[in-house]
């Protein structure tokens, strides 16, 4: 009991104003959902439970997604294995990426970020489509994840998972938690991952994923006083990660700045502080205080053949956020502020680009969020920031939502808003840098690497319909974004092979997603979709679509479980169907016969598929296997056999680079 | 838990107690509404919050009990057993007319005591 009270209070400090609308959502929906989609939310939003995690191999966040169909996981290079997401066609650096509703992707991170957060710190994923909610800042555009780990006032005294697959990579999560007293908790989570040996299954001389190993900790504290109404959190982490990759034959020591062999290593060292403290007023639960404060030191160094590229951020974080209502909870809002600093040094060394863009950029604004619900059928978030950024300067940030049930089971909802943001050019293009590209900025008179600001709108509706058929439940439903850019920094891959332009232009996005999820039997759970993407830019050639973006995706997802039998055994199993259709690939018409990509790659289909076998409640194994028809993308390399000649580049990747995956876990419980 | 329990428990004790000398601006009271299902639930809270000074109405079906918020200088429990009992729910004290019942979806007749 004092457990959910705990979790009431949470949901309260979650420093949200959509916090109630969740805590109706957990109430609505049964337990044994592993993504979660509420009739009462005013946003567009789906929670992904800890359960849903244990679908795929997840050995990170970054990896989390390949069950969802919101998120589309694409393949961002030959060479480092990172996976990148999108949400509505964007991809990650136009998304909210938050951790307990502080920003944690963003700048220095974007590019790994992700696969810095392991999959079995995670306790829930929120994902959230189109204009997020004005609280955390200025800054989403296309959408928000915000990811909850495991608190320490639930967690479980032990917990150990050991995971190994096929492409060599292993991995170690030990947990520990200890309660000290009724209020205060704190648990320690080791992470470890290491690659030891090389692979090159398309026989290119290149090793298809990193060598790597990576040290990840993270101690976190929770006071909890329910009695008094105080909630408060403090976490230290710690990482570390290497990575290697390059040709076969390269040797960090002896061929690093030469031509013997083309190398690359990408070396990143991250620590992080962050406190939260939450107050619920004991005789007005609808009142609170949130402030949550988080500095991070993010430090890249790396290099990619000749080319280097460094980055470090040191970034401080501040939120102030005040719930009440406004004579009942009919009408709820929240105010507060916020404040960033962000101090970049970076250092870029690429063909006609050499020297150091450092830089200090800091802002601080205030926000208004208003909500009126009528307790029935119908609410409305209405919410609006102004802020001051040295860069971007003095403006406003406008987003509304909105939800309203038709009828039983139903519930239509819209949405609109504005973001703004500084791309970090570099930072978010690093596949390009493992090329023999020329990067050129166009623009000169912007004040972020000649740049201006980008400035999106996004607009929203979305439609779902539950239903009861042959006696089973399902829902079906459908969304439909667009965004459009007034100013965006556009990435130009279609003025020619050896070049890699940025300037300003205008740009759109249209997304449509139709979905359908059904319970075909007993513990037998279909989920599918289909996507739509149309994304057009003003590209100095003309306009066009963005490269590497299918326009048709198909995905299917098929759960089965059996009943638990005494002692908690249970067998699960689960496969995911993805179909992309082609996609429109960069400009490699002037390379020589043989380095040549045709305009679009052909369409592909990849099934992942594993079983879990649940021994007792505290032990379970599970096995897998990723791209299990063992699709490859033809030619991953252009130039593989001269990497430092000028046709070489590892960023046209539109599929796998590495093949079938074997893969095999455990996890083992002390509860 | 049970000090929390104890805590809510005399600070209730405490509320009826002062409740004529004092008046709170957010004062807890339980209420007995009677009800049956989703759509009593949205009615009891609507003609709830009808009430100048209901600051948050949240009914419970599992227990019939309607927990209220109010500010007692604006409003009182009596107030708002009208407001419910006028919407066709019976309260501990006052109960709803035969019309106003019999004006009630099938699905929400409660039984009446």
């Amino acid at each position: 009991m004092q457990k959910h009270i705990s979790i009431f209070l949470l949901l309260f400090l979650s420093l949200n104003s959509f916090a109630q609308d969740t805590l109706q959502a957990v109430k609505v929906e049964t337990k044994t959902k592993s993504i979660r989609k509420s009739y009462k939310d005013v946003a567009n939003s789906a929670t992904m439970t800890g359960k849903e995690l244990l679908k795929a191999a997840c050995c990170n966040l970054a990896e989390s997604f390949e069950t969802n169909p919101s998120i589309d996981v694409n393949f961002s290079d030959a060479l480092t294995g990172t996976k990148q997401i999108r949400m509505l066609g964007l991809t990650s650096p136009y998304l909210m990426i938050t951790e307990e509703n502080i920003p944690s992707v963003r700048g220095a991170s974007q590019a790994y970020g992700l696969s810095f957060t392991p999959g079995t710190w995670i306790e829930s994923i929120q994902i959230t489509k189109g204009a997020g909610s004005v609280v955390n800042g200025y800054e989403s555009i296309s959408g928000q994840i915000n990811t909850e780990l495991i608190k320490p006032i639930s967690d479980i005294p032990f917990f150990l998972n050991a995971y190994g697959s096929t492409d060599s990579r292993f991995e170690l999560n030990t947990h520990f938690n200890k309660k000290f007293s009724e209020k205060w908790s704190s648990s320690l989570f080791v992470h470890g991952n290491t690659r030891v040996s090389k692979n090159d299954m398309n026989d290119d001389g290149f090793l298809d994923n990193p060598l790597g190993k990576q040290i990840n900790v993270l101690n976190r504290w929770q006071y909890t006083n329910a009695e008094k109404g105080w909630v408060s959190f403090i976490n230290f982490r710690y990482m570390k990660d290497e990575k290697q990759t390059g040709e076969l034959d390269f040797d960090k020591d002896r061929d690093r700045g030469t031509t013997n062999y083309w190398g690359s290593e990408i070396n990143t060292e991250k620590f992080d502080v962050s406190s939260k403290i939450g107050y619920v007023f004991p005789d007005m639960p609808f009142q609170s205080i949130g402030f949550q404060n988080s500095f991070n030191m993010h430090k890249q160094d790396s290099y990619f053949g000749l080319n280097q590229y460094d980055i470090h951020q040191k970034s401080f974080y501040s939120n102030l956020i005040f719930n009440s209502i406004i004579s009942n909870t009919m009408h709820k809002f929240a105010t507060g502020l916020n404040f960033t600093y962000d101090d970049y040094n970076e250092f870029v060394s690429v063909p006609n680009i050499d020297g150091n863009y450092d830089r200090i950029d800091n802002s601080i604004g205030a926000f208004f969020e208003y909500t009126y619900d009528n307790t029935d059928d119908f609410s409305i978030v209405a919410g609006g920031r102004v802020d001051k950024h040295n860069r971007l300067g003095l403006f406003a940030t406008p987003r509304i939502h909105m939800r309203y049930n038709p009828w039983d089971k139903a519930v239509l909802r819209a949405s609109a808003g504005r973001g703004k943001r500084s791309a970090n050019i570099f930072a978010e293009n690093q596949q390009l840098f493992a090329s023999s590209r020329v990067f050129d900025v166009l623009n000169a008179n912007g004040r972020i690497y000649g740049l201006d600001a980008e400035i999106a709108w996004n607009y929203g509706v979305s439609f779902m319909q539950g239903f009861y058929l042959f006696e089973r439940s399902g829902d079906i439903g459908f969304d439909f974004y667009r965004t459009d850019f007034e100013n965006q920094a556009i990435v130009d891959l279609y003025a020619g092979p050896q070049q890699a332009l940025f300037y300003n232009g205008k740009s759109y996005a249209n997304s449509l997603q139709v979905e359908l999820n059904y319970e075909l039997a007993k513990h037998f759970n279909l989920r599918t979709a289909y996507k739509y993407y149309d994304i057009q830019a003003e590209y100095l050639s003309g306009s066009a679509e963005r490269p590497l973006q299918a326009k048709h995706r198909f995905f299917t997802n098929l759960a089965y479980e059996t009943h638990i039998v005494e002692g908690g055994k249970q067998w699960k199993f689960d496969f995911t169907y993805n179909w992309m259709g082609q996609q429109r690939l960069p400009n490699t018409a002037s390379n020589p016969v043989g380095e040549r990509f045709s305009n679009y790659s052909p369409s592909f289909s990849l099934m992942n598929a594993q079983i879990t076998r649940t021994f007792s409640s505290v032990f379970e194994m599970y096995t897998g296997v990723e791209n299990l028809g063992n699709y490859q993308q033809d030619k991953a390399i252009l130039g593989s056999n001269d990497p430092f000649g000028s046709n070489f580049d590892t960023s046209i990747i539109y599929a796998p680079v590495f093949g079938q995956m074997f893969y095999a876990g455990l996890r083992f419980k002390i509860k | 838990m049970k000090k929390l329990m104890f805590v809510l428990f005399v600070s209730l004790i405490g509320l009826s107690s002062q409740a004529q000398e004092k008046k709170k601006k957010n004062a807890r009271h339980d209420v007995e509404v009677n009800g049956s299902c989703e759509m009593c639930k949205k009615r009891i809270e609507k003609a709830a919050y009808s009430v100048p000074g209901v600051k948050s109405a949240e009914w419970h079906a599992d227990d019939t009990t309607l927990h209220l918020i109010i500010n007692e200088e604006k409003c009182s429990t009596l107030d708002v057993k009208n407001a419910v009992a006028k919407a066709g729910h019976d309260t501990d004290v006052v109960k709803a007319s035969d019309e106003d019942y019999e004006k009630l979806h099938t699905c929400c007749s409660y039984e009446r005591l």
